[in-house]
């Protein structure tokens, strides 16, 4: 079983996690309960009114999540894959899911997810967060603690300093 | 000028501490080179042909003195003695030791100083006019809407990742002087009819392969939604820019494909869910923040200094320096000095060394308020000097080659540092802004020549700004050959434009004689002080391109006196 870093009660840890990744290219129709699943799958499985069973899905950057946020806000777990970590659409999708949408549950960063890009997604809501298996977890936790002041408000906290100051 | 805070204090000191881990993470192979490429950047360190390069903010362009002396301590101890201004109001350091970096940093957060984001897709450094506070054509001070903004931009946590970089510039005076049209997010702030704040918001603009202007996306914002607005544009480009291609990647490429109409309409109904959020600016941060600005020690001064008009009859070099160098101010008895940092072929434009910073330091405070400007044409502003020190800052400008009289003439060349450091340049840019730095060095035939731009940048990248120019030099690279390709009738300011290319490229032997016959046909074609731009609109370029074109003159072929 695999390890990810959640946040839990605002403090980050690292937890054990049953979650798997359904990949397109790996897409093999499984019984395996613990399947995040592309947003695609979701919505043909929504459209032949077989979705019950799905309790987590992924969207990519590519994907249009917005007509289907209804349904979305029923799932278990929201993943939000990072194809590079160069690839900053993931920081708006997860701010809308949070400030827009209201989504409350669980927002995991999948994909290229490192260390160095940690605070900025969980200042946009993500609160799971699934290092790159080649990375050191640990090293990674590291990310959370460099920051203690945040000049504009953000999914995290609305608030900018400025209404503090 | 805007001093931190503890909070502010505290934001450059954790990211010392974190750029430190990041270099030590580099250093020990735990972060692979294409990992820390966006953190280096994001920090201002390029990779260069011979060393590492760092590029310092200088938000808006505004330094203390004490700030310019670590700018002088820093070039001596980590670098080769120098540092060069940049056309974003930057100072860049080429000599570099990856290694030694995190130490600058933390001396330059010593004078409330950082690097952060002054490279890197996010957004850079804010950008305004070098005579903001002072300038007598002014509306409203820009400086502290900019220092607002700063603060927003700074580890923007949902924009950290952004297609391609992003610069946003403000201006608030009749004549534009920070190129606000070039930009990503052009702002310019006035007052409407009923005496209010309000924004004009210009977006899609930006110079490189494909240079535009911005165009207009909103005429009249309430200045309280400036964050509310600028991140529901943000917002729409990092979701909808395009991410496949390097060069299309700038919100340009974005507002040009949607049309600014469907762009515009986007951004605002983005915005309407923003709209009154908690980012709506109060009056009591735009206080605290305008306060730091306001400067309340100027001496009643008489409008006339009768020692100045002496020296003025006297010497004509000083007259002419204060003619091309030296600005009314907004304030009766002082002015605004302009420090040219093109003194010749000598020394590449921009570049300054650690003793003339310091003594720019020291003039600051003698003959000001210990305040210094740099301007996106590479110059250094003592923005409030007495009329009657201008003579003696003048004397000692002149000991330090710091009071060339060439600001806005053909020799204040903008050019970016080239392939003589830059590894992204196809073509050196130095050689050839000093052959024709030699090729003109009669001032005297150019302060008659009058006002006229000339911008040289090393690649399609446009550091240097060529699309700006009057006359523009792109340099190209043609199988492993450097090649220069020139534009003509660009201009910023009010009547901005971009300069249209002219035919084939040259090689840089003939760039001094292109130039000439370039000044040559204005010279015969202009109606008395029309200007380069007005000539070229009036008679076309046709008359430019055939002279250019025409066979090889002899060697040293002379220009015609302009008048």
């Amino acid at each position: 079983m695999s390890t990810i870093i959640r946040i839990i009660d605002g403090i980050p840890r690292i937890v054990a996690d049953e979650w798997e990744v359904l990949r397109p290219e790996s897409a093999v129709a499984s019984a395996y309960a613990y399947q995040i699943v592309p947003l695609a799958q979701f919505s043909s499985a929504l459209d032949q009114g077989v979705a019950s069973d799905i309790r987590a899905v992924w969207i990519s950057p590519e994907n249009d999540f917005e007509p289907l946020i209804a349904h979305l806000l029923s799932l278990e777990i929201i993943a939000v894959d990072f194809p590079s970590f160069r690839d900053g659409r993931g920081y708006s999708i997860a701010t809308l899911l949070r400030t827009r949408y209201g989504w409350a549950g669980q927002l995991r960063a999948i994909g290229d997810v490192l260390r160095d890009q940690l605070n900025f997604m969980r200042r946009c809501g993500f609160d799971a967060f699934a290092i790159r298996p080649d990375k050191d977890i640990q090293d990674a936790m590291k990310s959370f603690g460099h920051y203690s002041v945040r000049y504009q408000g953000a999914a995290d906290d609305p608030l900018p300093l400025f209404r503090r100051r | 000028m805007y001093q931190y805070d503890e909070y502010d204090e505290m934001v450059v000191k954790e990211r010392v501490a974190e750029f430190r881990d990041q270099v030590s993470r580099r250093l020990s192979g735990a972060l692979s080179e294409e990992e820390f490429l966006p953190l280096r950047l994001q920090n201002g360190l390029y990779m260069q042909k011979h060393a590492y390069m760092l590029r310092v903010a200088i938000p808006y362009g505004v330094l203390s003195a004490s700030q310019v002396r670590m700018l002088a301590h820093i070039a001596r101890k980590y670098d080769h003695g120098y540092g060069h201004f940049t056309t974003r109001q930057n100072i860049q350091y080429n000599w570099i030791k990856l290694e030694e970096a995190p130490d600058i940093l933390e001396e330059l957060a010593t004078v409330q100083m950082h690097a952060i984001q002054t490279s890197g897709n996010c957004v850079r450094n804010i950008t305004t006019e070098q005579f903001a506070g002072v300038a007598a054509d002014e509306i409203l001070d820009p400086r502290p809407l900019a220092e607002i903004l700063r603060q927003w931009s700074t580890f923007n946590p949902e924009f950290a990742f952004l297609p391609r970089k992003f610069k946003i510039a403000i201006s608030s005076s009749a004549e534009d002087r920070a190129a606000v049209r070039m930009h990503d997010i052009g702002v310019y702030l006035y007052r409407n009819d009923k005496g209010e704040r309000v924004l004009r918001v210009f977006a899609g603009g930006g110079l490189g392969r494909t240079p535009i202007l911005n165009s207009q996306v909103c005429e009249d914002l309430p200045w309280e939604h400036l964050l509310t607005y600028i991140e529901a544009i943000l917002r729409v480009y990092n979701r909808y820019g395009r991410r496949d291609n390097k060069y299309k990647a700038r919100i340009k490429i974005l507002v040009k494909a949607l049309g600014v109409e469907a762009f515009a309409a986007e951004v605002d109904k983005e915005w309407r869910h923003l709209q009154d959020g908690p980012a709506t600016l109060t009056e009591q941060e735009y206080a605290r923040v305008a306060r730091y600005f306001a400067q309340d020690r100027y001496e009643v001064l008489g409008a006339h200094d009768s020692m100045l008009e002496k020296h003025l009859a006297e010497n004509k070099r000083f007259s002419q320096w204060v003619k091309r160098n030296v600005r009314p101010h907004k304030v009766s008895g002082y002015a605004t000095v302009t420090l040219s940092t093109k003194p010749g072929a000598a020394m590449p434009p921009g570049d300054v060394t650690a003793d003339q910073l310091e003594h720019i330091a020291t003039w600051a405070e003698e003959f000001g308020f210990g305040e210094v400007r740099i301007a996106h044409e590479q110059n250094v502003i003592l923005p409030d000097v007495r009329l009657r020190d201008l003579y003696s800052l003048w004397l000692r400008a002149v000991d330090q080659r710091l009071a060339t009289a060439n600001v806005g003439l053909l020799t204040d060349i903008i050019a970016c540092p080239g392939g003589d450091y830059c590894s992204l340049a196809n073509a050196r840019s130095l050689p050839v802004a000093a052959a024709i730095a030699q090729r003109f060095d009669d001032l005297d035939f150019l302060c008659d020549l009058g006002d006229l731009s000339l911008n040289i940048s090393g690649c399609i990248n446009a550091c240097g700004h060529h699309h700006m120019g009057n006359i523009g030099v792109l340099g190209v690279d043609k199988d492993g050959e450097e090649w220069y390709q020139v534009t003509i009738g660009g201009s910023q300011g009010n009547e901005s434009a971009l300069g249209r290319v002219i035919g084939r490229a040259f090689r840089a032997e003939e760039m001094p004689d292109v130039i000439a016959r370039l000044v040559e046909t204005y010279c015969q074609l202009r109606l008395e002080d029309e200007p380069f731009s007005d000539t070229l609109l009036r008679v076309s370029p046709e008359p430019f391109k055939a002279n250019v074109y025409r066979q090889a003159a002899a060697p040293n072929e002379s220009i015609p006196c302009p008048r």
